[in-house]
């Protein structure tokens, strides 16, 4: 299958985070084709055939979410790049902003000029800290050069970019709480309807994307949406880049076509399972991603279908990966405390719940664990998903039932072998 | 008052002057005078309050929410050790133990010195490069043992 470099082109390129650089390659050419030759409707439609898909997590159509802006609302709008990167297992807009930060300037300048904002907004993680300056480079040459503030190439349309730091709370990745923390406040996810796109920052419309899905937009806007979408699948147009991480020989970011086989993707690309041991199990979409079996990830493809045909999602593109030494139990606890750690508290199932499973998980770990406290954890995921505020819930649901459903046998383990059970177990 | 000096001072105001809505700026200007003061200690809360004209408990609440703004001074070199999933898989535990031992410090403690204070935190988006850590903003990936002495040892 071929692997066509479209956001990891200029990776390698010396400067490649550098205005001339980004130019001498065919940088903002889109920019200036869509101001020059197209609507914001054009723009909007072009996306829409490329079936590019959000890159954050959700997966949603980012043409389809872009109609949703009213053209008649009298009020401002706004553009959001997410660079809040915080799903465990997630690396790659990291790579991006380092390396190719006029990429994803480029994206939110044309999202600005598709629905009509002047003003865009890039938040930043704070553990970022290093790529926020090479960002906020990178936007003060794009002022230099036209391509940021008023007039931008002599076409009228004005924008300009703020730079946001965020400060340490993976809920800021979800996009209403992103608005919350942009606007100074505690980020507290805010019900869904209305949506970001008629009510969103300052009460306005707004459009919200991740870094990856907006660095993905001038390619498609210079080569069209057919050539993106036919990179991919029918459904889940391009090329998306994926965070490898866990037990392979060759951990790193790869990018490659959607509906890539994952078997490749390990066996090939990756060079296998680290020292030649077999695959246990794999979490495809970053730590909220209900895990697979080996038999399941060496079956599938990645795409958003082929993902969510086995009950699981293809996320923020971070692939996980555990050989057969793994403790499947240890895992699922750490990711259970980090769920209970970035809970906000707003509402009880979740602040509650995460926070009884990890005791659950704690006392299984230390060998006080019985039989019924399998089904309870279980019947306690089941409870939280889908009856929290926001996804963050479900997300610490998803990390935990479905590897009960799927390696039972590695939870019993330790109520029946109470002597595999850690000694001490780690402070939460 | 000198808690934020003038040059730091002149930054917040450009800063506040770019968004459209004043209290936007809050995590930015609370970023600049942590920077200066090493802390958030209260008067830090209130001079950002006065500054931004909110109360002394709309910053301290928004404050409280995140984690890398502290209330409490911390050692000159903020080591942040990821313990999570991809970082627990490429070996976490064990840099984790060795920092401990060299350090004789626990996780949220500071060296008497106050050289160094260790925290355990959460995913920093080292996934690929794991173990990984942060002191203060630097990463540092493909963790060893002996690379973490290294590392240490060649700090100023």
């Amino acid at each position: 299958m071929e692997k066509p470099k479209v956001l990891s082109a200029r990776f390698d390129l010396p400067d490649s985070h550098r205005l001339e650089v980004y130019r001498r390659t065919g940088g903002y050419r889109a920019l200036e084709k869509a101001l020059r030759e197209m609507t914001p409707e054009d723009v909007i439609e072009e996306v829409k055939k490329s079936a590019l898909r959000g890159r954050g997590g959700a997966g949603f159509s980012t043409g389809l979410k872009w109609s949703f802006v009213p053209k008649d609302s009298g009020k401002p709008t706004y553009v959001i790049c997410n660079a809040d990167e915080s799903e465990p297992g997630t690396c790659k807009d990291r790579l991006i902003m380092e390396k190719d930060p006029h990429a994803m300037i480029e994206g939110i300048l044309i999202a600005a000029y598709a629905i009509g904002a002047h003003l865009a907004f890039i938040y930043i993680r704070g553990e970022y800290w290093y790529l926020k300056e090479i960002v906020e480079g990178a936007v003060e040459e794009a002022r230099a050069g036209g391509y940021v503030g008023a007039n931008i190439l002599g076409s009228g349309f004005d924008c300009d970019i703020i730079v946001h730091p965020g400060a340490g709370a993976y809920i800021c990745g979800e996009e209403t709480a992103l608005m919350e923390s942009l606007e100074g406040k505690r980020a507290y996810p805010r019900i869904k309807p209305p949506f970001p796109a008629v009510v969103g920052l300052y009460g306005c419309p707004t459009i919200i994307n991740n870094v990856e899905t907006l660095a993905s937009v001038p390619p498609i806007i210079l080569n069209g949406g057919d050539w993106f979408r036919r990179l991919g699948t029918e459904k889940s147009g391009g090329t998306r880049l994926f965070a490898v991480s866990g037990h392979v020989e060759r951990p790193g970011v790869y990018e490659l076509p959607m509906g890539y086989p994952m078997k490749a993707m390990i066996y090939e690309d990756c060079g296998g399972i680290r020292q030649g041991r077999c695959l246990k199990a794999v979490i495809p979409g970053g730590s909220s991603a209900p895990i697979l079996t080996a038999e399941e990830a060496e079956a599938c493809t990645l795409d958003f279908e082929s993902l969510a045909a086995l009950r699981s999602m293809l996320g923020s593109g971070a692939i996980i990966i555990m050989d057969e030494t793994t403790d499947l139990v240890k895992v699922v606890y750490r990711i259970a405390r980090f769920y209970a750690h970035e809970s906000c508290g707003w509402c009880v199932p979740c602040r509650e719940g995460t926070r009884w499973m990890v005791k659950i998980l704690e006392r299984l770990l230390s060998g006080r664990g019985r039989t019924r406290d399998l089904d309870l954890l279980y019947d306690l995921a089941r409870n939280i998903f889908g009856t929290t505020h926001c996804p963050l819930g479900d997300a610490a649901a998803w990390a935990v039932y479905p590897a009960i459903e799927k390696f039972r046998a590695d939870f019993e383990k330790y109520v029946t072998q109470p002597t595999v059970a850690l000694t001490t177990v780690p402070a939460g | 008052m000198t808690l934020v000096p003038v040059e730091a001072e002149k930054k917040i105001d450009e800063i506040i002057a770019r968004y459209p809505v004043r209290r936007s700026a809050l995590l930015p200007v609370l970023w600049v005078v942590q920077r200066h003061v090493g802390y958030l200690p209260d008067e830090a809360l209130a001079w950002v309050a006065d500054k931004l004209g909110l109360t002394f408990m709309d910053v301290a609440t928004t404050v409280s929410f995140y984690t890398m703004f502290t209330r409490r001074p911390l050692g000159r070199y903020h080591i942040q050790v990821c313990t999570n999933v991809s970082c627990l898989l490429g070996g976490c535990e064990e840099i984790e133990a060795h920092l401990k031992k060299k350090l004789g410090i626990g996780f949220g403690e500071t060296t008497p010195d106050g050289r160094f204070t260790l925290s355990e935190v959460e995913c920093i988006g080292a996934c690929s490069w794991a173990p990984a850590m942060q002191i203060n903003f630097d990463f540092h990936h493909h963790l060893t043992p002996e690379k973490v002495d290294r590392i240490l040892d060649a700090l100023p």
